[in-house]
Parts: structure tokens; sequence; C-alpha cells
């Protein structure tokens, strides 16, 4: 059974370098819609994706955070990028892999994937 | 409509994160003497009056404002009454809320238990400031994690660290697997 032995460690080890990931201005948020209809239509493996890509790539300007009923159910799960100064931009019927594509090429590559946001569905 | 009961718990979990509880209470209790399943969420948020707890479980009714449905109680509801099992709701305005309900292990319509680590992961990693006690049993053995217990040991390292996130991640993952064994709920 794992215990929180670990935990003491990683304390140590941190201690002094906390407040460097506070939110910023200049900060790019990640917003993942995640009530009833998004947890309905596979929201959750789709923020887990994308936290764990942010954890692991180490992109530390952006912050990935959950929010709740975004209005457009039928297109869950939806994840909005907003980007200081930029428009928002949002992707649609979201899957983790398609998360990890808007990972690589528009929060790391600064190209929105215009396949999967929603004007491309050519109703909004 | 959910396909595991973790969703429901992660759903009915965001409402007591919208009635800006400070502390949520998960209980998964999985009993194949009894052969029940059972599932208890408490918390400290703002409560329902007993009018409003009565209509929350009504899918036409909803206090947001952008439709006319609210179908996270409901569902879970359902899925527990379509599978022998029952579904209680208590609420006291500026008390708490608390939900819980019941599933026959064996029910041919039991949806699985599902992925509880991811459910109980983005609940503790997106919402560090909220605690969160977990506890989930399998017959006699349960392992529990309480982020009151975290904090001590943290002090004021952030919950949604990476690092502490990463191991709040595997003690779920290993804790769960050491519990379930083969089985899968």
């Amino acid at each position: 059974m794992k215990t929180l032995e670990e935990l003491k460690a990683i304390r140590e080890k941190m201690q002094g370098q906390i407040g460097l990931r506070s939110e910023t201005a200049s900060q790019t948020r990640v917003v993942v819609g995640m009530a009833t209809c998004g947890i309905a239509s596979g929201a959750r493996p789709v923020l887990t994706a994308l936290s764990d890509a942010v954890q692991e790539k180490n992109l530390t300007n952006i912050a990935v955070v959950q929010t709740g009923c975004i209005g457009l159910c039928q297109y869950e799960p939806i994840v909005e990028v907003f980007e200081p100064g930029k428009e928002k931009i949002t992707y649609i019927k979201m899957t983790p892999e398609k998360a990890l594509e808007v990972v690589e090429k528009h929060l790391i590559g600064g190209k929105v994937v215009e396949k999967y946001i929603i004007s491309s569905e050519g109703r909004i | 409509m959910m396909t595991e009961i973790s969703l429901n718990i992660l759903d009915i979990a965001q409402n007591s994160v919208n009635a800006h509880a400070t502390l949520i209470e998960i209980l998964v209790d999985i009993n194949q003497g009894t052969d029940f399943l059972t599932v208890k969420i408490n918390d400290n948020g703002c409560g329902m009056t007993s009018e409003q707890a009565i209509k929350a479980q009504d899918p036409f009714y909803t206090t947001r404002t952008t439709r006319k449905v609210g179908l996270g109680i409901p569902f879970f509801k359902q899925a527990s009454l379509n599978c022998g099992g029952e579904f209680h709701l208590d609420s006291a305005p500026g008390i708490g809320t608390k939900i819980k309900a019941t599933f026959k292990l064996t029910h041919i319509d039991r949806m699985p238990l599902g992925d509880m680590t991811s459910t109980m992961y983005s609940l503790i990693t997106f919402y560090p400031d909220i605690d969160f006690l977990y506890t989930y049993k399998v017959n006699k053995n349960f392992f529990v994690l309480d982020t009151k217990e975290l904090r001590g040991i943290l002090h004021d390292v952030p919950l949604n660290d990476p690092e502490v996130s990463s191991f709040v991640k595997d003690f779920l993952k290993e804790n769960h697997a050491e519990l379930n064994g083969d089985t899968y709920f």
C-alpha cells in the first residue's frame, strides 16, 4: 500500500521554489467544460490529457482549468483557449488525441488547429 | 447518460464545488457479502431547502440559466434505481448536502464503477483550495485520502504542484489496484 511518506520528500525538495506557477495576466488559459454534458460526452479524459501534457512539457505559462456548462452541449467535450490579447478559440468534440494535437500545434506551435474549431462546422 | 459510476461522482461533486463547499467527503464502499456498492457524497456547501432538494431530482429543474434541464442528479438517481439500489438526498440550507446511492453489485444493469483515480485526481488537483476526504472500501479493506492530512505534510506547497499531483495520482492508482485485486468493479 502506498503511503504519504514520499510527500515529505517532495515538500523538502520544493521548499523555497513555490509561487513560481501562480497565475499571471500573461498566462494562456485552457478551459474545459466539466458540467454533466461535458462529463457525459468524455471531458474527463480530455481534461487529464491536457493537464498531463502541460505538466510533462513544463508549459508554465499555461493554466488548464475547469468550468461549468458552456451552453453548447451538443458540441461537448469543449475546450476553450484564451490567449492574452487574442480572440477566444473554441475547440469542439474533443478527444484526448485531438487535445494533444492542440497542445503541440496551438499551445506550443502557436497555430490554431482550424479543423477542430467551432466555426469550421459552419453553424456558428 | 453516464457510462461509469465514477463519472456520476465527478458530476455530483461539481455541484458541491458550485455550492461553495470547503469540504467534500466521498465514500465508495463495495461489499460483496451484502452484494451492494454504496456511494456517499457529503458536502458543507450552501445546501438546499427541502423543496429545492425534491426539485433537484427532477430533470426539468435546474438553477442555471443556460437551459431548462438539469440532468446530474437525475442521472445518478436513475443509475441506482435501475439496478435494485436506493437513492437518498438530504440537504439543509447553510449546512450542506448529503447524497447516498446504492447499487446492487451483481445486477446486470449496474454500470461499472469506472476510473475513480481520474475522478478523484481531477477533483483534488483542479480544486486545490477545497478539502476532500475520500474513502475507498472493498469488503473489509479500505484506504483513505484526506487532503487535510496532505496539507499538514506539505505546508505551503500547493496540491496542484506537478510533483504533488503526480504523487496523488500514483497513490490513488496503486491503492485502488491493491484493493481491487483482479476484480473489475
